[in-house]
């Protein structure tokens, strides 16, 4: 994840809830997101306006994506409404090959015009790179799929519910929170939707409306007499899902191992406070661990972010050519270790599939920002490294003919590339709830919900922390812990996976701020997982005195 | 051209303030021009440009206030921003930290503008990328590198006439270097507001030296070790702590300077004597804008004094809660060196670490301002004052205000941005500088 582009929230610690710097857009009046913008009719004049330019003028292949980006955040902290802010950024961005060169440009000026000098800057641009490009662009076939719309199956648009009745709702939360003795409460309320119009040379004319929505706190409780404070953030996960997700259903809340309630399709935000003040308390006099070797169970709301750090970006086809050498860094996952056909990823109990389809994650669309119709794919097939992620011009690197259909841009005004898709790893086949999971070990920590995160550049080395951290001993919960965070080797840290929880426990979360490239982009993605256990990971103690 | 002078930006804050029907009315004119240009494998692999023009107008009725955003400048696009904020500003709820805006500030001259940089061209920058790829090319080694630059202006006005103009320049240029047999690794950052002073064959040159000194790394055991930093390595555990340092925080009871029992620890000394960082904007090496984003005034100021902490940020708020002056968040830090080289640090190290960089860095613990990250892009033992061959990378647990405890030597003084320089972070100041009992907890095979 980046930290570039997130500030923190005023008056906030390090670790404190992130908000999204969004310069480039406007800000404008709730009402305002709710008007209609452009129709289909109009948008596909002006997408013509680019196509047709784009060939006269040389191009071989051209894109040009409308986009309308709203959002919208409700920020409080305990009886306070700090902020309401509503954004709006319009533009159109055009793509094109012209000999064998990718060109980019984009304007905020949505009229033939404005599309037409766009479009002839991007192919001068393509000309002009073109002295520097060793070799010609190679694009996997694509058909076009004619008019085509593809929305988010929301049941209730956050954007029409009033700015009011969300302020109030995270009011109530904070104020439970602080009956319980919180000694703080942030909390945020951040929507999204990307209106975006994709046509191509290809012949697809794709109209996409895409929704996420994603509610966030974080408690802080004070010891004075020792000087203490620890942090308990909210157990919700951002979501490509209308409002509906705060419905916080009775089906969709789990009792977890040590008292825990966490939340599957919908969340309870006002319950999840009143217990995130309780648990910070707890924190506080909580054992600190004692490093060594110890049997890791991982619940999946910290699952997610060791999966996006240790698969999600090592499997990115253009880190593993070298392209994001100089930020992200590259990967271990050579292209010779996925040819040989032999490269254990992971123990025979793990298997990552790609997805770009499944409903209610972040990365679900009907087509990528290249046209390509979505689907799923395997990464990891029983333990064994099998595929990348690879969008429609690096395939044939992979000797692959289809492109994989993770191709992103943030906005109108940002050039498409490679992004990562929802990476999850996939329940276990055989019958296998936490508790029975927890009762085969005799030595572990149960840890939840993620926490401090660093990996190498290469995607090796990591070292993770989380929110609440639960002693096992001789299979049974034995009392809350703190200090803990623990240290592995990508590689041999899947390899250490011996058994993950079954379907009835799989869950996603994820993020909206997953960053790659120069200039930096932000992406949103989530990542699915059951419980899954850990055999002899290295854990150390983070206490320290000033 | 996105950049407005001092009297065409006046002019049109002047229009907006004259259209307000608010009990106050504070505007920001802010504009950028930018370019970049990228490559990877030894060739450019994207290029661009960028402008943009914002107005943002915050208009108040009591404590109550609403926001609105235009890039429209004619006279009736003005009206109706104004008018827009001042509705949403009815419909808010009442903000009770809400400050009224501050009068007429006095500010001192600006020196971050370098019409040098403010004229970068498309052929400077493959130019620029030129210079860097084809050395590497002739040494056998694969650069990947980014070169950012940035000419932009910020102006504000507000009812209560304070009126606040700054332009500025900035480069910002980083490479990898990195071996054609894979176990080698440099890199090198260079920043500064004026572009003559970026040489990037100067700087590549480092980096490809440094990627060939690389290969092949021994593994050593990780645990406490004696380190030589480089600015760059240190820049952003520094810059985290300082950026940490709000009062409110501290007087929340929720950061490493509030003390047990309540309050801050102002005034106490939490690190070595010889640490003194402070900001000045008018510093010719990192110099930043003469008032900060809210129109105040910000001047020479000691943030740690031989160890001691001498000032937090205050917001106006929290200022006025407290009955103290308010500090404004610094735009730059100067961490006070000594004259002695790298290579003097070298020479008088009997058994240490020599660290080109750290990556990957994110908080453990914020009570104690424990981070941890990795060392990346070249990293040697040095052994009876000589660099006896690199070493694999290490992670760290380790925490600045513990680092600047255990300070050996500092040496001179470096300028390094951090987050990209240009538009993006901020500019520092810090010494190389000898460290004992860093703290490594593990390896890795990262290259």
């Amino acid at each position: 994840m980046k930290r570039r582009d997130f500030i923190q929230m005023a008056g906030m610690g390090a670790g404190a809830l992130m908000l999204p710097v969004t310069s480039l857009a406007n800000i404008v009046s709730p009402e305002a997101l709710l008007e209609p913008g452009l129709d289909v009719a109009q948008k596909k004049r002006l997408a013509d306006v680019a196509l047709n330019t784009a060939k006269s003028n040389g191009a071989t292949y051209a894109d040009v994506r409308i986009g309308r980006y709203l959002n919208q955040f409700v920020i409080t902290r305990e009886n306070k409404v700090q902020s309401i802010r509503n954004t709006e950024s319009f533009g159109v961005g055009v793509r094109v090959i012209a000999n064998g060169t990718w060109g980019f440009a984009a304007t905020n000026e949505v009229t033939p015009d404005g599309i037409k000098k766009a479009t002839e800057r991007a192919v001068a641009i393509a000309k002009a790179n073109s002295k520097f490009q060793k070799e010609p662009v190679k694009l996997a076939a694509e058909k076009g799929y004619g008019e085509v719309t593809w929305k988010t199956p929301i049941q209730k648009n956050g954007f029409e519910v009033p700015v009011k009745d969300k302020a109030d709702l995270l009011l109530n939360a904070n104020a439970k929170a602080m009956e319980k003795g919180a000694s703080f409460i942030n909390s945020i309320m951040f929507l999204v939707n990307e209106q975006k119009y994709f046509a191509s040379t290809e012949g697809s004319y794709i109209d996409q409306d895409i929704h996420r929505t994603w509610p966030n706190f974080q408690v802080t409780m004070i010891d004075k007499a020792s000087g203490q404070f620890k942090t308990r953030s909210a157990f919700s996960a951002p979501v490509g899902m209308g409002y509906e997700y705060l419905d916080g259903k009775a089906q969709d809340k789990i009792q977890g191992p040590g008292g825990i309630i966490l939340y599957n399709k919908s969340y309870d935000i006002v319950e999840d406070a009143t217990m995130a003040a309780e648990q910070a308390k707890q924190l506080i006099s909580a054992k600190s661990v004692e490093p060594g070797k110890y049997d890791l169970v991982l619940e999946p709301s910290h699952m997610w972010l060791t999966i996006h750090e240790s698969v999600g970006h090592p499997l990115e086809l253009d880190r593993v050519l070298g392209y994001e050498a100089n930020y992200a860094g590259t990967s271990f996952a050579t292209l010779d270790k996925q040819q040989s056909g032999k490269f254990q990823y992971g123990s025979k109990a793990v298997n990552f599939v790609a997805d770009k389809i499944q409903p209610g994650s972040l990365g679900a669309v009907g087509f990528d920002d290249e046209g390509v119709k979505t689907k799923q794919w395997d990464l990891v097939k029983d333990g064994v490294l099998v595929n990348y992620q690879a969008i429609r011009d690096q395939v044939h690197i992979l000797g692959q003919g289809e492109s994989h259909g993770c191709c992103y841009s943030q906005s109108w005004r940002d050039v498409q590339f490679q992004r990562m898709a929802n990476v999850s790893l996939q329940p276990g086949k055989a019958q296998l709830t936490p508790d029975q999971m927890i009762s085969g070990v005799e030595k572990g920590i149960y840890i939840v919900k993620d926490g401090s995160f660093s990996i190498d550049q290469q995607r090796y080395n990591f070292q993770f922390g989380g929110v609440l951290f639960f002693e096992i001993k001789n299979g049974k919960i034995a009392g809350m812990l703190k200090d803990v965070a623990y240290q592995s080797n990508t590689q041999e840290f899947w390899n250490s996976c011996v058994q993950v929880c079954d379907e009835r426990d799989y869950r996603m979360n994820g993020a909206f701020n997953d960053g790659k490239g120069q200039p930096a982009q932000s992406n949103a993605v989530s990542h699915g997982s059951a419980t899954a256990r850990f055999n002899g990971v290295n854990v150390i103690n983070t206490g320290r005195t000033l | 051209m996105a950049i407005f002078s001092k009297e065409e930006a006046k002019k049109i804050l002047e229009k907006v303030i004259a259209y307000s029907k608010a009990d106050a009315c504070e505007v920001n004119l802010n504009g950028t021009n930018g370019g970049n240009i990228r490559y990877a494998r030894n060739s450019v692999s994207t290029a661009g440009e960028n402008s943009d023009v914002t107005l943002v107008v915050q208009s108040n009725f009591g404590k109550k206030s609403g926001v609105a955003t235009i890039n429209e400048f004619d006279e009736a696009s003005l009206e109706k921003v104004v008018r827009r904020s001042e509705e949403l500003a009815k419909l808010a709820p009442e903000n009770p930290e809400f400050m009224d805006p501050l009068p007429q500030q006095t500010y001192g001259e600006s020196k971050t503008y370098f019409e040098s940089t403010a004229k970068i061209t498309p052929e400077y920058r493959a130019q620029a990328a030129a210079n860097s790829i084809n050395p590497a090319i002739a040494k056998d080694v694969t650069s990947a590198g980014y070169l950012e630059d940035n000419y932009s202006f910020a102006s504000m006005m507000n009812t209560k006439g304070l009126f606040a103009y700054n332009q500025s320049t900035g480069v910002n240029f980083t490479v990898t270097m990195r071996s054609n047999d894979g176990t080698g690794s440099g890199w090198v950052t260079r920043s500064s507001n004026d572009v003559s002073k970026l040489d990037t064959a100067e700087a590549s040159k480092i980096a490809i030296d440094k990627a060939l000194q690389s290969r092949n790394a021994k593994a050593i055991e990780p645990g406490k070790y004696t380190v030589i930093l480089e600015p760059a390595a240190s820049a952003e555990l520094i810059r985290n702590m300082l950026f940490a340092m709000n009062a409110r925080q501290a007087d929340e009871g929720r950061s490493f300077l509030s003390k047990k029992g309540g309050g801050s620890k102002i005034g106490e000394k939490i690190m070595d004597e010889r640490v003194t960082i402070y900001t000045d904007p008018y510093n010719l090496d990192v110099p930043a804008s003469p008032w900060s984003g809210d129109g105040q005034a910000r001047k020479k100021m000691d943030i740690i004094k031989n160890g001691t902490v001498a000032n937090m940020f205050y917001d106006r708020y929290w200022a006025s809660q407290k009955n103290v002056a308010s500090v404004p968040f610094p735009g730059n830090a100067i961490m006070e060196g000594g004259n002695a080289s790298l290579e003097d640090l070298i020479k008088d190290t009997k058994k240490g670490i020599l660290v080109t960089r750290f990556w990957y860095i994110r908080p453990v613990d914020p009570q104690t301002q424990l981070y941890t990250g990795l060392t990346r892009d070249a990293t040697f033992f040095v052994e009876n004052g000589k660099v006896k061959h690199p070493v694999k990378n290490f992670r760290f647990n380790e925490s600045p205000v513990i680092m600047l405890n255990n300070v050996e030597t500092l040496g001179k003084q470096v300028r390094v941005d951090v987050d990209g320089g240009p538009g993006g972070g901020a500019s520092f100041l810090i010494p190389y500088m000898k460290l004992r009992d860093f703290t490594f907890t593990s390896l890795s095979d990262a290259v």
